[in-house]
């Protein structure tokens, strides 16, 4: 009976075209990989494919042109934000979008981070927070947690030597070039639902000249933590939720109280 | 009584086995398979007919390797 319904009419659901044919290089479970898609069906709804440019980091999602089928541009690590002000600069009329990991956007490349929320530039910015250098080997990063471990702090994380984790989000969230700025997840179906309903959020933003969108994926490193993808995601709901707490800081150019 | 029924069809070789989709599906409808596909991992499967089409799983599932149909159905 079941095979019935299996029928062009009666699909609901299945991955966007926008998206390549190519196998994700990613870990089994990771993130990353829903992310990409949820993007990219915002850009197949809004029908702006051949408008659209990506800027790819340094990172697991190096390889993010590979994946997603609009025009993306790699940069330098960290900078990121830099080349998608040139972008944008350039082409006012694209629409523009960072996507970039902890080390990238939250170490090496705050300063380009800052600044270009700072100057309210009509993009959007994705960040994945995983808390951990996840692409070489999963050494210690600013989103590092108080006492986790990591392969350059075994004993974890010691705030007396190596400073506190960075909520870059709640930085970057008061300045006024930001329109948008708030954090998700991608573990639960209620979550990818709402962050999908961000980015949407933020493009059209982008094309109304409104301001930067700032976007947090707290995201897991099931390899990096050592974790099946379920533990992992758990482990995450447990301890960095509440460090990294899940919602809206800033809608429409008013911070959320 | 027309009901709402559902099906995944799971694109076996690219399904790298992460198992999220059994946690999002609140039917249980979605477990693992016994054998393992091209990468060496095992992939989801339906495990039974209590599958109402939400997508849940679809959406969770980082490589997009879920398809689901769902269609209303007569039963006299």
């Amino acid at each position: 009976m079941m095979e019935n319904i299996i029928s062009p009419e009666n699909l609901v659901y299945t991955k966007t075209k926008l998206m390549t044919d190519k196998a994700l290089s990613y870990c089994p479970g990771c993130g990353h990989g829903v992310v990409h898609r949820m993007i990219m069906e915002t850009v197949d709804e809004m029908g702006i494919q051949d408008k659209t440019i990506g800027i790819a980091p340094v990172g697991c999602s190096v390889l993010a042109y590979d994946f997603m089928n609009v025009d993306m541009q790699q940069a330098a690590h960290g900078r990121a934000p830099a080349l998608g002000t040139a972008i944008k600069r350039l082409m006012p009329g694209k629409y523009v979008f960072t996507y970039q990991g902890d080390g990238d956007l939250a170490a090496i490349g705050t300063a380009e981070t800052i600044h270009c929320c700072n100057r309210g530039e009509d993009m959007v910015m994705i960040f994945i927070n995983n808390a951990i250098y996840g692409m070489t080997g999963g050494q210690m990063a600013p989103t590092t947690l108080e006492g986790m471990p990591s392969s350059t702090s075994p004993y974890g994380r010691d705030v007396a030597r190596m400073g506190y984790p960075l909520r870059i989000t709640e930085m970057v969230a008061p300045l006024a070039g930001v329109y948008n700025c708030s954090r998700h997840s991608v573990h639960t179906p209620a979550a990818v639902r709402k962050l999908k309903r961000a980015i949407r959020k933020g493009f059209e933003a982008q094309a109304d000249k409104k301001g930067l969108t700032f976007i947090e994926v707290v995201s897991n490193c099931n390899s990096g933590w050592k974790k099946t993808p379920n533990d992992a995601n758990k482990w995450m709901e447990e301890n960095l939720f509440p460090y990294y707490p899940i919602g809206d800081i800033k809608i429409d150019g008013k911070m959320v109280a | 009584m027309a009901k709402i029924k559902g099906t995944i069809v799971v694109d076996k070789e690219q399904c790298k086995g992460c198992e999220v989709c059994t946690t999002a599906c609140q039917f249980k409808c979605i477990g693992m398979s016994k054998e393992v596909n091209g990468k060496g991992y095992r992939y989801a499967i339906s495990v039974n007919d209590d599958c109402t089409g939400c997508t849940n799983c679809a959406i969770v599932c980082p490589d997009g390797v879920i398809s689901v149909y769902r269609a209303k159905i007569d039963s006299q």
